[in-house]
């Protein structure tokens, strides 16, 4: 196991692991995505109260989740970065950050779609809604800090700080629904007692949440393979790479 | 582990128990300002503030819905079962907006006690299902003898 | 269900389209934008290359 994690590791290998992955994740999560966005548009029924409008879930819900999965991934590998100094952690935790600043963008933007014919209104600072915007200016904080520094080293450590402060958020989105009174409604599905959705309606949303995550996995390691590359392009294997002999 | 290592992941920790109980404090300071809305009891015992506008949730009471000639005024009261408000509102309501919904009004009492609102906002819960299911749990509800 | 209805969302067609217009730009962009920073950086290494053959 440990041998594996040293060769794992090593740039080369790591890079040419990656690169096999990321096509199955990648065709895997497109079909996921694909039917689970047919499965939601056309195969489940409406909603009793919210009619048609109700089948943004199938995209604002998954895409919420992942915001907050994709943080705690960065600030895991930023931390593991500074205090193992593994060149790779620093890496997983940079590529997450931009792919986790769209899913947040998009969890804002639908939810806000979502907000104006049920609730009546694009916005209001609740406590969720807030919390989930202030996620936003953390991802943009890491990417800002990360771009800042000129050693790509350095950068990695002050953003890695950054990322592990920001962590407290995390908690406080989740639990603000239930903490505060919020326009907000509670949650649906990562409740304790069983899910208030109909199965019909659950099934397309998980599907759409698995097909998410292997999108994530099939886009951060495109993004760790070619930060990989920048990194070292002084190095032979990857000078190799470019133009093999 | 090295011993270099293990300090730099003490102070990792330590710099998150200490942010965290950082946060908890300042969150617990604004807890208030962190309500989006009061709830008619806490109106009824006087825990809203009477200068500025504020917001009040409860549910629309059933039967309460009376509506202006003028066709934007609209009269109703919210309850949270325990106490009851009456509110004014002229404008668009909602999509959601009916008897027995979760609303959020924005606005303050009048003198007589009235909350004039002007901002309405619907509040759903986190059940989705699909009419004929919400229409057989209404029907079984209604066969125990529940009438909410 | 016709074509029509599917389309018009019960109304709502202007917000669950949007909604998932939005999603399918930022997804793509996602795979996109490394595929070209990988481009850029292969002919930068390539330039670099040529020109350290060339003195």
């Amino acid at each position: 196991m440990m041998r594996f994690i040293h060769r794992l590791a090593s740039p080369k290998y790591f890079y040419d692991v990656a690169g096999r992955i990321v096509p199955w994740a990648g065709w895997g999560a497109l079909i996921l995505i694909l039917v689970g966005a047919y499965w939601g548009l056309v195969e489940a029924p409406a909603d009793y109260q919210q009619g048609d409008s109700f089948r943004i879930i199938y995209v604002h819900v998954p895409a919420a989740w992942m915001s907050l999965f994709i943080y705690v991934v960065m600030a895991a590998a930023g931390a593991i970065g500074l205090v193992w100094r593994i060149k790779l952690a620093e890496i997983i935790a940079i590529a997450s950050a931009p792919i986790g600043a769209s899913f947040t963008f998009l969890a804002l933007v639908t939810g806000s779609l979502w907000g104006k014919p049920m609730w009546g209104t694009w916005w209001v600072w609740d406590a969720r809604l807030t919390s989930e915007l202030i996620l936003l200016f953390l991802y943009l904080g890491v990417m800002a800090l990360y771009g800042a520094v000129e050693d790509k080293r350095m950068a990695s450590r002050a953003a890695a700080i950054l990322a592990i402060v920001g962590v407290v958020n995390i908690p406080i989105i989740h639990y603000s629904v239930e903490w505060w009174n919020t326009l907000h409604q509670g949650p649906t599905v990562t409740k304790l007692d069983k899910p208030s959705i109909a199965p019909e309606m659950l099934w397309p949303l998980l599907i759409m949440a698995v097909g998410f995550q292997l999108y994530y996995v099939a886009t951060v390691l495109m993004r760790a393979r070619v930060e990989l590359l920048e990194r070292e392009r002084n190095s032979r294997w990857v000078q190799e790479l470019v133009q093999p002999r | 582990m090295t011993p270099t290592r293990k300090k730099r992941l003490i102070l990792i920790a330590a710099m998150l128990v200490g942010v965290g109980i950082a946060t908890a404090l300042a969150v617990t300071a604004f807890n208030d300002n962190l309500m989006f809305y009061f709830s008619p009891s806490e109106v009824a015992q006087g825990k809203a503030p009477a200068d500025h506008p504020f917001r009040v949730g409860g549910l629309v009471t059933t039967g309460s819905v009376q509506r202006q000639p003028d066709g934007l005024t609209v009269q109703f009261s919210l309850t949270d079962n325990q106490s009851t408000i009456p509110v004014q509102y002229t404008g668009i309501l909602p999509d959601l907006f009916r008897e027995g919904q979760g609303i959020i009004a924005k606005g303050r009492l009048n003198d007589s006690g009235v909350f004039v609102a002007d901002e309405v906002l619907a509040k759903h819960d986190e059940n989705y299902m699909p009419p004929e299911v919400a229409d057989s749990l209404k029907t079984a509800r209604q066969g125990m003898g529940d009438q909410r | 269900m016709s074509f029509q209805e599917f389309l018009h969302m019960g109304g709502y067609a202007a917000y669950v389209w949007t909604s998932y217009a939005l999603a399918l730009v930022v997804l793509i962009a996602n795979v996109v934008q490394p595929l070209l920073q990988r481009r850029r950086l292969f002919a930068a290494l390539a330039r670099k290359r040529r020109r350290s053959a060339r003195n």
